[in-house]
């Protein structure tokens, strides 16, 4: 090997091709003076959560509702809450306290992920240093309060998915809603019917006895003097419930319900009539 | 009986008596720039010899293991980030495919495409930083390892558009990965990985040629294929001293099968095949995400898997080639939504056993870098 290297004055050409490009090529020196100039912040960057509020009140906007999801699925445990409560001592939903110890979180993003409110998100803040080592990283509920318009300015798109979806799930709740109320309406009708179909059955069952009620009398009076005419009364009453069974009640108002109200009624007169006969 | 006698010294031809020396016995470490992290060797030398050399290492311990028992299984993926801390990708990988195992779910599609991309993006990031250590190791402060640096940092902003940290991704989970990439994600990355090769060319003429970077790391830290064997070691290290062995062709883990890549075999097993050989990687790592990235299929990225789940009682192991070497997740589930026992097979940490072996008989100086050649990590040595 001769003393002056072939190999390295080859390296030493590629060393001095870097350093001068480096004064005019931005991928030879891609870095920046830190504290003076910042580079752009990524817009997927996460470091650590923050609270999702609508509109201008952060109380009143907050999404949180303090379902603790994220307090259990935070592996290192950094998140605390207590949820409030009215005058009364009556919970609400709403955190009062809800802390996050940002020296013992990872920035893991679990919490994200499990929270069905789309309240808690990644800020991409990273300039976190404090002079307080204790209560200063320790990120109480109003300072992570921050507004939908700051989400929407460092996550443009993650921020616009997020609405995109709460809107999605507004949407489906109102037509739940609608459902609900429509299945509301329709059930309400078939009641008032059953009330008039239910009105005619007592009617009906009432007549009946009517008629059979010497009959029972009579076999209460031949009990009380002989005492073992049982099976004679059950036969008796066998044949009763036959007979309430037997007068078929008035076709009443049916709309649309064709089948329910019927097994119903078929059901019903037996029911309905044993307590009053024994 | 003096202490270079008790010693097994290993082509150790000087003894004491004719140097006129005494043995001297140097902590280096657990805070020295070329351990690599809280390692520490306490060496025994015999002027500059090695005479005898013992790891110590237990100062990054952070209960990983323990840890995981009490935590349900997704809440132990983040915790992956933080075994090597410098490919995070890889060891969501190989931990959820340990859990995939264990509860029988599939994989879609696309979601192993994108598996392999930043697998093999990792496995770029971590042979760019080795080299650029391995160098500065060499003595060449500072100029290489930047150059390296520079690169790497490239990749580590497609990790940060895509997962939102450039390191602690947490980004895989068991039957796919969390979110899908963002648009123009990948022709960011098809722009990067098609400059790679650039960067390989310059670096090399760097110094492979370079008559130092020659004299210091050939013959230096020779391990056999036996040797290696017996010493069980994996990735790189072993491949490098001629034996065959590659999780990715072995298992056939994912959809490693369907690209077309060749796995590089050292002759020597010196420092420098080992040095020589994580570039020859890079080149084949290029080659895997071309194709991977030619082939990706549009599709759904994750099933519709609980978060939270109760296997059967039942044990699996996971391995995948990461960057360092055979890593792997022993899981036992008793049929809670905890794992009974988590235990993490290391690369680092099996491949530093045969450290002691290589260092024996060297000088102090080669030491560091046949520690530098091993490619540790202490936040997956100590867990």
């Amino acid at each position: 090997m001769s003393l002056i290297a072939k190999g390295i004055l080859q390296g030493m050409a590629i060393t001095a091709k870097n350093f001068i490009q480096s004064y005019y090529k931005k991928e030879r020196l891609p870095t920046v003076q830190y504290p003076e100039e910042k580079s752009t912040v990524n817009q997927f960057t996460r470091n650590i959560p923050f609270l999702v509020y609508d509109g201008e009140d952060a109380i009143d906007g907050m999404r949180c509702t303090a379902c603790k999801l994220c307090e259990k699925a935070c592996p290192p445990q950094c998140i605390y809450i207590i949820k409030d409560t009215d005058e009364n001592g009556k919970p609400i939903k709403r955190p009062e306290v809800f802390d996050i110890d940002s020296s013992v979180c990872m920035s893991c993003q679990l919490c994200v992920e499990v929270c069905p409110f789309e309240s808690i998100r990644m800020d991409s803040e990273f300039e976190l240093s404090n002079e307080n080592r204790f209560e200063g990283l320790l990120i109480n509920r109003d300072e992570l309060l921050k507004s939908n318009e700051y989400y929407h300015e460092i996550h443009p798109i993650e921020a616009q998915d997020t609405d995109d979806r709460i809107a999605a799930k507004i949407a489906e709740a109102e037509a739940k809603k609608k459902a609900r109320e429509e299945k509301a309406r329709l059930a309400a009708e078939a009641k008032k019917a059953d009330a008039v179909m239910k009105n005619a059955k007592v009617a009906a069952v009432t007549e009946a006895l009517a008629a059979k009620a010497p009959a029972a009398e009579q076999i209460q009076e031949s009990e009380a003097k002989t005492g073992v005419i049982k099976p004679e009364a059950a036969a008796l009453g066998t044949t009763e419930k036959s007979a309430t069974k037997a007068p078929p009640p008035e076709p009443v108002s049916k709309d649309d319900q064709a089948s329910t109200p019927q097994t119903k009624e078929s059901k019903a007169p037996g029911e309905d009539s044993e307590p009053k006969i024994f | 009986m003096s202490v270079a006698e008790a010693m097994p010294a290993r082509s150790y031809n000087l003894s004491k008596d004719e140097l006129g020396a005494d043995i001297l016995e140097v902590a280096m470490g657990p805070h020295h720039p070329s351990t690599h992290g809280v390692f520490r060797m306490d060496l025994k030398l015999d002027g500059e010899t090695v005479v005898d050399l013992k790891p110590i290492f237990g100062y990054l311990h952070r209960n990983h293991e323990k840890l995981a028992e009490d935590i349900p299984y997704l809440g132990s993926m983040p915790f992956t980030d933080r075994l090597d801390y410098l490919c995070g990708m890889t060891n969501n990988w190989a931990f959820a495919l340990s859990a995939e195992q264990l509860i029988e779910i599939e994989v879609p599609e696309r979601a192993e495409y994108i598996r392999v991309i930043c697998a093999e993006l990792t496995r770029l990031v971590n042979h760019c930083l080795l080299v650029g250590f391995f160098i500065n190791d060499l003595g060449a402060l500072g100029t290489p390892l930047l150059y390296a640096l520079r690169e790497r940092e490239k990749i580590l902003d497609l990790f940060e558009t895509l997962s939102g940290a450039r390191m602690m991704v947490n980004y895989m989970r068991f039957g796919g990965v969390r979110c899908d990439l963002p648009d123009g994600w990948l022709q960011e990355c098809e722009r990067i990985v098609d400059q790679f090769p650039a960067f390989l060319d310059e670096y090399e003429t760097l110094l492979n040629e370079n008559e130092i970077v020659i004299t210091r790391s050939q013959n230096v830290g020779v391990l056999t294929p036996e040797e290696a064997t017996n010493f069980s070691i994996t990735g790189p290290m072993l491949r490098a001293s001629g034996v065959n062995y590659d999780i990715r062709k072995v298992d056939k883990y994912g959809i490693y099968d369907r690209f077309d890549f060749k796995v590089p075999i050292g002759a020597h097993g010196d420092c420098y095949d080992r040095f020589m050989l994580r570039m020859l990687e890079m080149r084949e790592s290029v080659k895997i995400l071309k194709q991977a990235m030619a082939d990706i299929p549009e599709g759904p990225i994750m099933g519709n898997e609980p978060r939270v789940f109760k296997p059967d009682p039942q044990e699996t192991y996971g391995r995948i080639e990461s960057p360092k070497g055979e890593l792997g997740f022993y899981l036992i589930a008793d049929g809670t939504t905890n794992p009974y026992r988590y235990k993490v097979r290391p690369p680092s940490f099996v491949n530093l056993t045969a450290l002691r072996h290589m260092c024996i008989g060297q000088k102090v100086a080669d030491a560091v870098i046949i520690l530098g050649s091993i490619d540790i990590v202490l936040g997956e040595v100590d867990r």
